[in-house]
């Protein structure tokens, strides 16, 4: 399967396999009006399977979500042809309205356009806690 | 601008500064009957809590400063919806500090992250409430002089118990203190404290259903009201509640200076005629939990 190549854009490379439709709905890479390519079960040395997502734009994409869904991921940003950067993403210490807090105790479930914040507290077992009620991400 | 949401907050060398300033007031009040004059605490309790409140209060009078607030949200204006950033954002208009209960976790956060003046968590739902814990800390001290090398028991339920966790990590910066836990196995200390508390820092506890084989080893027992509001399940509450009711005849093998803590409002977890017993600390508590709670208005206002 071949998907050309972009010359400016970013790849989202080294997906795990399933995550990338996440990714896609999360970022609302469909709100795009750019070519978007999602490739799911490619062949990896690596991982075996992993997905791709190629975006044939100039965007700015949140790093802490995809960090924070899919940290293995490498985000490729090209410039005329060019890979110029690579960043390997870490697990982010904050999210913001990426999660929402679950426990009904929360003073999230009734303050009016509080921010749904949480934050890493154990890196090893990639654990994020709401940081009002410190009530685990779900 | 320094707030109180949760003990951890505090540094320990900022707790054993408050616990020397709460000694020195309870040895010399006349030196600080007026270091808060013209200065204004606001109790804000969405929630009603009786003693939280009244010590609240009394500690501000007695430090000379005023006093204004409400004591249940029917009273504020929370019950015509508004939010709890907007109503500390028009009591900070009034008030030099406030002192905040609510039934949601991490309210005061919220409160601290709008106010123009300190927020003092006065217990947000099943989460936090550093001045209960102060005011152990404090009992603790008087009681015993020291925390290295305690032997500490708590009883009843650690599940729920927001002032077993936040005694819990509290001590638990200090040198070789040793927990027994002690509870039914549904209401055991949660899994998520165990791991990033206990098991993270290394520390000597156990976990026991047994109370009375537990009890001569123990410095302190801090025992604690299986409470009926954290509950979703009325049969669930029934069915534990008289897990563990302390006796006089459970204290036979007790060490003559264990003392007896307990968070208050007690149910029938202790008996009364435990109350007699000197090893029983959970009135001094109420006693300590005011003159704390001076310490921490003086620290917040920075007040010398």
């Amino acid at each position: 399967m071949q998907v050309n190549p972009i010359s400016n854009g970013i790849v989202l490379d080294h997906i795990h396999a399933g995550k990338g439709m996440e990714l896609y709905k999360i970022l609302k890479l469909s709100e795009l009006s750019c070519s978007v390519a999602i490739i799911k079960n490619a062949s990896s040395k690596k991982m075996g399977k992993k997905d791709i997502i190629k975006i044939d734009g100039d965007v700015d994409l949140d790093f802490d979500i995809i960090g924070y869904i899919d940290p293995g991921v490498t985000v490729n940003i090209i410039k005329n042809g060019v890979n110029k950067k690579i960043v390997e993403l870490e697990p982010p210490k904050t999210v913001k309205n990426v999660i929402k807090c679950k426990n009904p105790r929360c003073i999230t479930s009734i303050e009016q356009e509080l921010p749904h914040i949480f934050k890493l507290t154990d890196r090893e077992n990639r654990v994020y806690r709401c940081i009002y009620c410190e009530s685990k991400a779900k | 601008m320094r707030s109180l949401i949760d003990i951890l907050d505090l540094s320990t060398e900022e707790i054993d500064s408050l616990i020397d300033t709460a000694l020195d007031i309870i040895d010399n009040p006349e030196k600080y009957a007026h270091k808060c004059a013209g200065k204004k605490l606001a109790t804000l309790f969405f929630e009603p809590s009786t003693r939280t409140r009244l010590s609240f209060e009394a500690a501000m009078y007695e430090l000379g400063g005023h006093v204004l607030g409400f004591s249940d949200s029917g009273s504020s204006s929370a019950s015509k919806g508004e939010s709890v950033s907007d109503t500390v954002k028009v009591v900070s208009c009034y008030a030099d500090i406030i002192a905040m209960r609510h039934p949601k976790e991490g309210a005061p956060l919220v409160a601290s992250m709008k106010s123009d003046v300190p927020i003092i968590n006065a217990g947000d739902g099943g989460h936090n409430h550093p001045t209960q814990t102060l005011a152990d800390l404090l009992t603790i001290k008087r009681e015993h002089g020291h925390f290295d090398g305690l032997t500490v028991g708590f009883c009843g339920d650690l599940k729920f118990g927001r002032t077993v966790h936040s005694l819990l990590g509290a001590l638990s910066r200090y040198n070789n203190v040793r927990f027994v836990l002690i509870s039914p196995p549904e209401l055991t200390v949660p899994d998520y404290l165990k791991k990033e508390l206990l098991d993270k820092k290394n520390l000597d506890y156990i976990e026991t259903t047994d109370l009375e084989a537990a009890m001569p080893e123990l410095d302190i027992l801090y025992m604690t009201r299986v409470q009926r509001e954290r509950f979703f399940n009325e049969q669930d509450y029934i069915r534990l509640k008289d897990s563990y009711i302390l006796t006089p005849e459970k204290l036979e093998n007790a060490k003559p200076d264990m003392r007896i803590l307990h968070p208050l409002p007690r149910v029938n977890e202790i008996s009364v005629a435990v109350d007699d017993d000197p090893r029983a600390c959970y009135f001094k508590q109420v006693l300590n939990g005011k003159f704390v709670r001076m310490a921490l208005i003086l620290k917040l206002l920075e007040v010398d």
